[in-house]
């Protein structure tokens, strides 16, 4: 077969072979990835998407860091069972700022794209420091040590900032007080001019109100702790975005 | 003795720019470890720096014993870096069966395997450790060991780059101590089988690209016209590794002296791109990486040639061509596109065919040897290797059909997938090649015990079925519990009731798992008894298998 014969070539020439391998694997991920930076039609139209605040990213980054993702997805599929069970189907538009996205691949506990507000502040710490305190047949570790930590954010800004660099729309306003903003939230006795400010930099970014959340989260007052980040990560996520005005059969909104 | 003195001074070349590059690197280290922006930073440029410096000195110290001895002799192959793979992969391979067991038993007894003042060891960091200990330092250095083995026998000539093959091993390890401490000191980007920070990665990268040039360079001064299927099947493995590796790691870091980083891509991009390089990573370095051994160490172990040249050529192009289609199958039913999801479930459909292919092509080369079946345990386990990737991608296309997929995807019954097809297709090929590698370098005319590897097949394939027929079990069971609605329309089960159905599973899971290293165990004493010549290793012996080829002799 002639085909075959001039298989030769490949054979006998490494560097034709090596480029033959690099164009072959090279075209499926330049078909698939590519498009979906510019088909306009990949990310949803939603209202109420923002940049996380300071210390929900701080939270993310602990729940990165634990190995959250490992066991809990964050992506309702839209199907009968997960919609009633877990809430509205989770949208393209909803994980547009998260770098890396935390949608998961393994539900060893339950999916967490719409676990926010769903439980009190109390439950969730009870829950992270002793989860079979809260759920006796739960197989989730225990994780009291982030109550005893403090949240390091003296660089918060600079994480603010690379952020910024890959296209996720913090202000210099939001960047400048990132660190003052990140105190007002774990707080509800600080400053109130500082919090108004969070609030006010944030809702704007959102486009709606009721986005910004403060409180005391783990319920000790004396520092800013770990569990403080986390457990206002964990009460945002999947609260953002505005159901009552998607249209998911906009033609913009179907993909 | 002019000759003698230019190998002398190319040889000391080789050494010196290993020597000079890698003091570049302890430099940075250093300028890093003084200005870490975080601890975990700083204990990974100490550890870096720390690990280098030792190397550095073994270096210096091997390198003024040399004498008049040329170290890179052109005449015979370079096999005591393969014995050293081979000893790192065992190494490995034990560590990350023991952390895979570990983290079994505390899904199993979470009240006895977790230590509330031990955050380190909770299931989020120890998991990344076993995948990536199992798949990288395993699974690496196997690849590592087995293609240097290989490259130079098919081409005849030995290892390119003189001291540079011994930068890549080392480097490549050293990617994995850093990788390994990170992950339990808590720096992980998230990526699955991506988890090392950007400073790994970009160890890693130079490394892989050291790497590609030895094999190319070894590839470049071959004494065989053509280059054999198993270097094409290393080759694609560590172009489409490099190409995956760099393009799902592109990230933002926070400042250069700190860990952590944030990923270029975001949100449905970044997990497109992730599953692109997931589902590749299965498909490169855990499939054609493989089947590179399967193509070299089958034919040699049978003393047969491989069954079709053709079915080579044609399942070699298909099967790269279309793995790399098939990532979006992980992410069915998500807020990716439509579009996409249709186009990595058609592809990895198609996947089928060449990967049978491949599975065909090794079963069949055993033609005219069948009893070595019976008779050489080895045999046996590789072609058992085969059995199961069979199995693994007829399933895979299966599991990437949209209405399959719902019901598996999120379940055990992936886990019980990707482990019959490591467990089964990954191990068993890995643990024929070293065997065969093991009784080669060392030149036996046996392993020490062929009945200790029956023990060890048998403890292994039985570990495996419970492992993987107690995970499909959970898997359909959960995914079914998920979706059952009772008599008034409302959903059965709560979550955690799913969680509680699949605790006697999680046990025989795990009682699989320590059959599984148990065998892992006994290999390991199989083979440093195999390299120490005793028993029926030992020489003047009756060659009871194949024996080793002595000297440069063609490829195929």
């Amino acid at each position: 077969m002639g085909l075959m014969k001039k298989h030769e070539t490949l054979e006998r020439h490494s560097l034709a072979l090596t480029l033959g391998i690099l164009v072959t694997v090279a075209i499926g991920g330049i078909v698939e990835i590519a498009p979906l930076f510019y088909l306009e039609n990949t990310i949803e139209k939603v209202e109420g998407m923002r940049p996380y605040t300071p210390l929900e990213l701080a939270g993310r980054n602990v729940y990165i860091r634990e190995g959250c993702y490992v066991c809990h997805s964050q992506m309702v599929r839209p199907l009968r069972d997960e919609v009633e069970r877990y809430g509205h189907y989770s949208l393209a538009a909803e994980s547009m700022y998260d770098h890396p996205f935390q949608w998961g691949s393994k539900r060893t506990g339950p999916d967490l794209a719409r676990v926010g507000g769903k439980y009190s502040d109390t439950w969730h710490v009870d829950h992270l420091k002793d989860p079979q305190s809260m759920v006796p047949e739960s197989v989730m570790p225990p994780y009291a040590f982030l109550a005893d930590n403090t949240l390091h954010f003296e660089t918060i800004d600079d994480h603010l900032k690379a952020l910024r660099f890959e296209g996720v729309p913090y202000t210099d306003e939001m960047i400048e007080n990132a660190q003052a903003d990140l105190i007002a939230q774990a707080d509800p006795d600080a400053d109130y001019d500082a919090q108004d400010a969070l609030v006010a930099r944030y809702e704007e970014a959102a486009g709606r109100e009721g986005t910004v959340r403060i409180a005391d989260y783990d319920g000790n007052p004396e520092k800013v702790t770990e569990l403080d980040a986390l457990v206002a990560y964990l009460q945002m996520v999947g609260t953002l975005v505005d159901f009552s005005t998607y249209e998911a059969d906009d033609l913009d909104n179907r993909r | 003795m002019s000759t003698l003195q230019t190998r002398r001074s190319s040889a000391f070349a080789s050494i010196g720019s290993v020597a000079a590059f890698t003091s570049i690197f302890a430099i940075l280290a250093l300028l890093i470890a003084s200005h870490a922006a975080d601890p975990l930073m700083g204990a990974h440029a100490w550890l870096f720096l720390g690990l280098a410096v030792v190397g550095l000195l073994a270096l210096a110290l091997w390198a003024g014993s040399l004498g008049d001895r040329d170290p890179f002799d052109q005449t015979i192959y370079e096999d005591t870096i393969v014995k050293f793979g081979v000893t790192a992969s065992m190494f490995w391979g034990i560590a990350g069966f023991l952390v895979g067991l570990i983290i079994a038993l505390q899904l199993a007894f979470p009240n006895i395997f977790y230590f509330e003042q031990l955050g380190w060891t909770n299931f989020g960091r120890l998991r990344p450790l076993h995948t990536s200990a199992v798949i990288f330092a395993f699974g690496g250095n196997v690849l590592l060991a087995t293609s240097f083995y290989v490259v130079q026998r098919t081409c005849r000539t030995r290892l390119a780059g003189g001291m540079w093959p011994w930068f890549v091993f080392w480097g490549y390890n050293l990617f994995i101590a850093i990788a390994g401490t990170g992950y339990l000191m808590g720096v992980t980007q998230s990526k699955e089988y991506a988890e090392p920070e950007w400073y790994a990665d970009l160890w890693l990268t130079i490394v892989w690209v050291a790497y590609l040039l030895v094999f190319l360079g070894t590839i470049w001064k071959r004494k065989e016209p053509h280059i054999y299927v198993a270097n094409w099947f290393y080759l694609s493995f560590i172009v489409t590794i490099a190409m995956l590796h760099i393009v799902n790691n592109l990230t933002v870091p926070v400042t250069l002296t700190g860990s952590k980083s944030y990923q270029l891509f975001g949100g449905v991009q970044d997990a497109l791109t992730q599953w692109w390089y997931g589902h590749n990573a299965v498909g490169f370095f855990l499939t054609t990486g493989f089947l590179a051994i399967m193509y070299y160490f089958i034919p040699k172990r049978v003393q047969r040639p491989v069954y079709s040249y053709r079915l080579s050529i044609v399942h070699f192009w298909s099967l790269i061509f279309i793995y790399i289609w098939a990532g979006p199958h992980h992410l069915h039913y998500t807020a990716l596109p439509q579009w996409a999801q249709t186009l990595g479930m058609t592809f990895s459909v198609m996947l089928w065919m060449p990967s049978w292919g491949g599975m065909i092509n090794g079963v069949m080369t055993l033609s005219g040897a069948w009893d070595r079946l019976r008779t050489d345990p080895v045999v046996r386990m590789m072609v058992v290797a085969l059995a199961f990737y069979g199995m693994s991608t007829f399933e895979g296309p299966l599991m990437s059909v949209r209405a399959v997929n719902a019901l598996s995807h999120y379940t055990e019954w992936g886990i019980a997938h990707v482990h019959s097809g490591s467990m089964g297709w990954v191990g068993f090929i890995s643990f024929g090649a070293l065997y065969c590698a093991t009784q080669w370098l060392w030149k036996r005319p046996s392993l020490y015990s062929l009945k200790l590897v029956e023990w060890h097949f048998w403890l292994a394939t039985i570990g495996i079925l419970f492992y993987i027929v107690a995970m499909y079990f959970a898997g359909i069971l959960e995914g079914l519990m998920w979706r059952a609605y009772n008599e008034y329309g409302f959903l059965e089960y709560s979550f955690v009731e799913t969680v509680e159905a699949k605790h006697i599973s999680y046990i025989i899971r795990a009682l699989g798992g320590g059959l599984y290293l148990t065998g892992a165990l006994i290999m390991a004493y199989n083979l440093v008894r195999t390299a120490l010549g005793h028993g029926a290793a030992a020489e003047g012996t009756r060659p009871v298998d194949a024996p080793a080829a002595a000297t440069l002799q063609p490829a195929e």
